[in-house]
């Protein structure tokens, strides 16, 4: 009964919180109903029993992309002429929303209805992997190819951020001393890095893994930027440079080993798979906390900073 | 339903029903400095007391406690914010409620 209660009050909620987003006429309304509505679907994954993905969704979609849109939220001057251009692209955001969740709804009636999908496949390979858990087994072991490129793709588009926003600034010395927020940060600082280094651990039989964990830092992060204990990650700076380069370059690494001794691309030895794999994940996680902070680019500009009353 | 249960259902409907008046005090307080007060207080307690119910019913101590974990680090995270929010407001010059009923 309480189960059903809850199904329903999220069947509900998350496309109100949905509708909401789309029809709030402010952006800040829009924002925060947005953190809500990442939040509700996190929620919902846990309850579609895939704890990976609500993992993630709570970590990425609702913490990070939370702390990106009210920092992109403070460098727009909007006025009420934006908000009238907006009401006037309605319309189309409508149909547009109407289209997709037509086609996404085509999708899921044309998968075959008996279809056990590849689960079976992977319980009957998971010794060989080397991990216990089936979504780590896949991302690192079966289909390792992607996630090697995924990284590839999180590297790109942390260059793109930086191209587009070159700025960044170094800590604020005057604002380091504020007592409340050093407080603050050396109460939390441990308990992230304990978190993010469980969440690599539990990845070889759990839900966890080196994104959730490189999230959670990367929102340990921004924290640090935030309170000005840390400046805005530079692309100049040799340090972060190799940070962002870690897990890329030790996937490779793993990946051309097994040619020399005439293996194959990406193939494990079966002895040391789950070393091997826990090794590259620790690796990737610095990537992949490093490459979210880039696209967080620093504290609001100047021009924007309210008058301070005397 | 045996007398745990019980107990783990007051205590959850008792932080339940502190959320709502919190949830209430956010919305009906005339200031930012009251409604925080409101959101911070009354919620945390609400938590703990939910958290008390969850943990009578988690039926081991390492849930137990890793249910308090949650609640402390709760705790520590809205004093602050609640702090930091508070702070930003009055160097913006916001100004307290003076008492009178708004008109």
């Amino acid at each position: 009964m309480m189960d059903g209660l809850l199904d329903a009050t999220l069947a509900i909620c998350l496309p109100l919180l949905a509708w909401l987003v789309l029809r709030t006429e402010a952006l800040s309304q829009a924002v925060v109903l947005f953190v809500a509505f990442g939040l509700f679907s996190a929620l919902g994954w846990a309850r579609l029993d895939a704890p990976d993905i609500a993992l993630v969704e709570a970590a990425v979609g609702t913490g990070l992309t939370g702390a990106l849109l009210m920092h992109t939220l403070s460098w727009t001057e909007e006025d009420s002429s934006d908000v009238r251009a907006r009401a006037r692209r309605r319309p189309w955001a409508l149909l547009c929303t109407v289209a997709l969740t037509a086609l996404l709804g085509w999708a899921v009636l044309a998968l075959p209805v008996d279809s056990q999908g590849l689960g079976p496949l992977i319980a009957a390979r998971q010794e060989d992997s080397g991990v216990e858990h089936p979504v780590t087994a896949v991302l690192l072991n079966f289909r390792g190819y992607d996630t090697l490129l995924e990284i590839a793709v999180l590297l790109v588009a942390a260059l793109g951020a930086r191209a587009v926003n070159p700025r960044s600034e170094r800590p604020d010395k005057e604002a380091m001393e504020d007592p409340l927020t050093g407080e603050l940060f050396r109460m939390m600082t441990p308990a992230l890095l304990l978190v993010a280094g469980y969440l690599v651990w539990v990845g070889d039989h759990g839900p966890g893994g080196a994104f959730q964990a490189g999230a959670i830092l990367a929102g340990g992060g921004v924290v640090a930027i935030l309170t000005a204990r840390m400046g805005t990650p530079r692309m100049s700076s040799a340090r972060v440079r190799w940070a962002l380069l870690t897990g890329p370059l030790m996937f490779i690494l793993v990946a051309v080993a097994p040619l020399v001794s005439g293996g194959r691309l990406l193939e494990y030895p079966p002895k040391h798979a789950g070393t091997l794999i826990f090794v590259v994940e620790a690796a990737l996680t610095v990537s992949i906390a490093m490459v979210l902070l880039m696209f967080f680019p620093g504290t609001r500009p100047p021009r924007a900073l309210p008058e301070e009353k005397p | 339903m045996s007398l745990l249960d019980g107990v783990a259902a007051a205590f959850m409907l008792a932080g339940a029903g502190f959320c709502l008046a919190g949830t209430v005090g956010v919305l009906r307080f005339p200031d930012v400095y009251c409604r925080l007060h409101a959101l911070t207080k009354v919620d945390n307690l609400g938590l703990g007391l939910v958290v008390v119910g969850l943990a009578l019913q988690s039926g081991s101590w390492a849930t137990a406690l890793k249910l308090l974990l949650v609640w402390l680090f709760v705790l520590v995270a809205s004093a602050f914010t609640c702090q930091l929010i508070a702070r930003a407001a009055l160097r913006r010059g916001t100004p307290a409620w003076s008492g009178r009923r708004e008109s």
